[in-house]
């Protein structure tokens, strides 16, 4: 190989390596700013997540002492992206009165995909009516062929006078553990 | 590896295509004026790249889409950034748009056999137009939302098929939801759609026929990859540097209030490209505007689609470019003409002042604890006592008042001043002009109005010629029933004092009732004077023996006669007050 050809070889590498490496930067910077932008929910935080407050269901009169599960929506300010809606349903609890004071409570949705559990009166379980989950009184598994990771969600609840509040939090669906969503 | 790409190859023909792609043979080698081409490429792929994640966080409806681009601008990662490099790199398709037609003539590239090209590149042109004008109605604020019915309005005077068009495009015969819907199918579908199987057409005939190298040929022969290629590349990062430079410079796109329909847009303008054609349509009077806005820009480009044909005589390329610098030199002027015109507006100044204002307010606002409401912050603005105040005085109140010499938003007004001043009304400092002898009769306050010559301009000219601490009392007393925000309090004691003084030093409960029943009162009762309720009551009427009764002069009662409804009086009365929401400065 002459001298001359070595040089051309060298200069159209290096040309080849330059028309590359402007390219690639001209058609990076838009994309990366695109990805950033299509990402931003990662960085969002659920109300969840921050480990939920609790929020006034309904009244003690509300919910009759009859040990069975009650269903009741529950309502609280929502931030939806850019718009905020005060006292709007957020989603629904299951109340169950076991004494005179003393109230459970579970999220009503199914830790297995997320889907709403009825209350069925005539067998006095719960039963998920998207993969049938059946769930006992007290929120456990009753059926082994139940498709649920875990029992039902319970939450905590606090009677502030005659008033029934429960820390509502939605949970992560299909694992076994019960992770703040 | 290698058997890989064997299988790929084998498979698909990769190396035969990319080998054609790069190996494409320049004659007289590469040349900076060849780039035009390319830049419109990567700003389309920009475009569809940026776009995409756009319209990822982007809510077309009348309540939404303001709202969500609000939303991407502030809320989100880079979402301003974003934007900006969608926003700008959309003006910079325009420029080089005009740039590659430019080249494409000068060198003659349009001329047989590439005719059916050159039309693929003035559809092109006018599909990229159209990303232009449906774009920029997309955000919802006042400026896209006015231009585009303007736009719209345009297309309605087509002959025999234009209002059918326009209710096609609109939606239905009103702005809303539909005119969203549809402007965006047509912006991030039908339009882009069309223009990437254009481009696959564009660029497969270019490549059919070659390139038209410029005579005469400077150097030998070279193929378009690595050569051409980095001329191509340097020349895309330095559009996307033009682009990322006006990004940071103006801090992203401009978003301005939402649109509102009820409310005057006098700055609404058409974003700077379409500026020669919204000067061109100011020369034809009524009646006439089809003749503008539509057979002369189509004869235009109807003499531009045959230009290939004029183009096979050398005078007839002569006439070609000679055309095309006319028309780009016409269009320059008319640009020019524009913005020469709106310069020296005062209205155009105070409308765009207006605007910058409502925008930086909406933004406030919807950073308020309450944020945006479902109805949309259009609301926002609406329930403003600081955005509708001024409007509402400047329509009802300052024909007669002023506030501070103007008429609320800033406009100077022609009508003598033939009531009082109302900036600071019932303030301390307010109330120390009115009780000053020189002040009282000037056209502030009394000086143009009936009561000039009445008892309370006499009782101030004659007793208050002299300055006097319980006066000061007297002024704290009667201020503190207004309750202002921006008044420090002032302390109880010299409260008292001043209501003692307001009866016993200087008679003022001779006329006028303050915390006490006088069924022989004929002045203004000044319990509550100048409170919200006090302000809301008298606005309303005026009239009422509890104000000016009988003797009030010329003031209509504003509300029991519904020329404002209890809405616009509770505004008013707030702005009058400046009562309003404030951020709070960190």
């Amino acid at each position: 190989m002459s001298e001359n050809q070595n040089k051309t070889g060298r200069r159209g590498f290096f040309k080849e390596a330059l028309a590359l490496a402007i390219g690639a930067i001209a058609g990076v910077v838009p994309a990366i700013v695109a990805l950033a932008t299509f990402l931003d929910p990662l960085r969002r935080q659920s109300a969840s997540n921050n480990g939920g407050s609790f929020v006034r269901i309904s009244s003690l009169n509300a919910v009759p002492n009859d040990a069975l599960p009650h269903k009741f929506p529950v309502v609280a300010d929502r931030t939806d992206a850019w718009n905020k809606f005060p006292n709007v349903p957020i989603g629904g609890v299951y109340l169950r009165r076991t004494a005179e004071k003393t109230v459970e409570a579970f999220n009503a949705v199914c830790p297995h995909a997320g889907g709403f559990i009825d209350y069925v009166p005539s067998k006095k379980c719960f039963s998920c009516p998207l993969h049938n989950s059946q769930f006992a009184l007290d929120g456990t598994i009753s059926d082994p062929k139940s498709p649920s990771p875990r029992g039902m969600d319970s939450l905590p609840v606090e009677i502030r006078g005659d008033e029934i509040w429960v820390k509502f939090q939605n949970f992560r669906a299909g694992i076994r553990e019960k992770i703040a969503a | 590896m290698k058997n890989l790409f064997d299988w790929l190859d084998h498979r698909s023909g990769y190396r035969k295509i990319t080998h054609e792609a790069l190996f494409e043979n320049i004659p007289g080698g590469s040349r900076w004026r060849y780039v035009w081409g390319s830049t419109l490429t990567f700003t389309l792929v920009v475009q569809i790249i940026t776009g995409l994640a756009l319209w990822a966080a982007y809510s077309p409806s009348s309540q939404t889409a303001w709202e969500s681009i609000f939303y991407i601008q502030n809320n989100m990662w880079c979402g301003w950034l974003l934007r900006g490099i969608h926003h700008y790199t959309a003006q910079a398709m325009n420029i080089l748009l005009v740039l590659h037609l430019m080249q494409v003539l000068i060198d003659g590239a349009y001329k047989a056999p590439r005719e059916i090209n050159f039309w693929f590149g003035l559809v092109l042109l006018l599909l990229v137009l159209g990303l232009s004008l449906t774009g920029y109605l997309l955000p919802w604020d006042q400026k896209g939302f006015w231009a585009t019915k303007v736009a719209t309005n345009i297309a309605a005077i087509t002959p025999f098929i234009g209002p059918q068009v326009q209710r096609i495009i609109v939606g239905g015969s009103d702005y809303g939801h539909h005119t969203l819907t549809r402007f965006f199918a047509l912006h991030a579908g039908v339009l882009p759609g069309a223009i990437v199987a254009l481009v696959v057409g564009h660029i497969y005939l270019f490549r059919r026929h070659g390139i038209t190298a410029k005579q005469p040929l400077r150097q030998p022969d070279a193929a378009f990859w690595p050569d051409q290629v980095l001329k191509d590349a340097v020349a895309c990062l330095a559009v996307l540097a033009a682009v990322l430079f006006l990004v940071l410079k103006n801090h992203g796109a401009e978003l301005g209030p939402p649109a509102d329909p009820s409310d005057s847009f006098s700055a609404a303008r058409p974003e700077w490209y379409f500026l020669f054609l919204f000067q061109f349509l100011k020369y034809f009077p009524g009646g006439t505007e089809a003749i503008g806005a539509i057979y002369i820009p189509g004869l235009i480009l109807g003499v531009i689609f045959l230009m290939p044909y004029f183009g096979k005589w050398k005078l007839g390329h002569r006439f070609n470019l000679g055309f095309i610098y006319c028309l780009l030199a016409g269009a320059s002027l008319l640009t020019w003409l524009a913005i020469a015109e709106d310069r020296g507006k005062p209205d155009i100044i105070a409308a765009v002042k207006e605007t910058e204002r409502s925008a930086e307010r909406v933004k406030e606002l919807a950073e308020s604890p309450t944020g945006i409401p479902a109805t949309g912050a259009v609301t926002l603005l609406r329930n403003d006592p600081y955005t509708q105040g001024p409007k509402l005085f400047a329509k009802n109140c300052a024909s007669c008042h002023r506030f501070d010499g103007h008429d609320g938003t800033g406009r100077p007004v022609s009508d003598p001043e033939t009531a009082s001043d109302l900036k600071g009304f019932a303030s301390r400092q307010w109330l120390t002009g009115l009780l000053t002898p020189e002040k009282i009769i000037s056209v502030h306050y009394f000086g143009g109005t009936k009561f000039k010559d009445g008892r309370m301009a006499k009782f101030v000219g004659k007793k208050l010629t002299a300055p006097s601490a319980d006066l000061e009392k007297v002024i704290a007393a009667i201020s503190a029933e207004a309750g202002l925000k921006t008044q420090p309090a002032s302390d109880p004691d010299m409260i008292k004092v001043g209501t003692t003084a307001f009866k016993d030093t200087f008679n003022c409960a001779e006329c006028h009732q303050f915390h006490s029943k006088d069924e022989d009162a004929t002045a203004p009762d000044l319990t509550g004077y100048g409170s919200r309720e006090w302000l809301i009551s008298m606005i309303s009427n005026p009239k009422h023996d509890r104000f000016y009764g009988e003797k009030n002069d010329r003031m209509p009662a504003f509300g029991e006669e519904k020329i404002l409804d209890p809405a616009s009086l509770g505004l008013l009365a707030d702005w009058l007050r400046g009562e309003w929401y404030e951020a709070t400065k960190n």
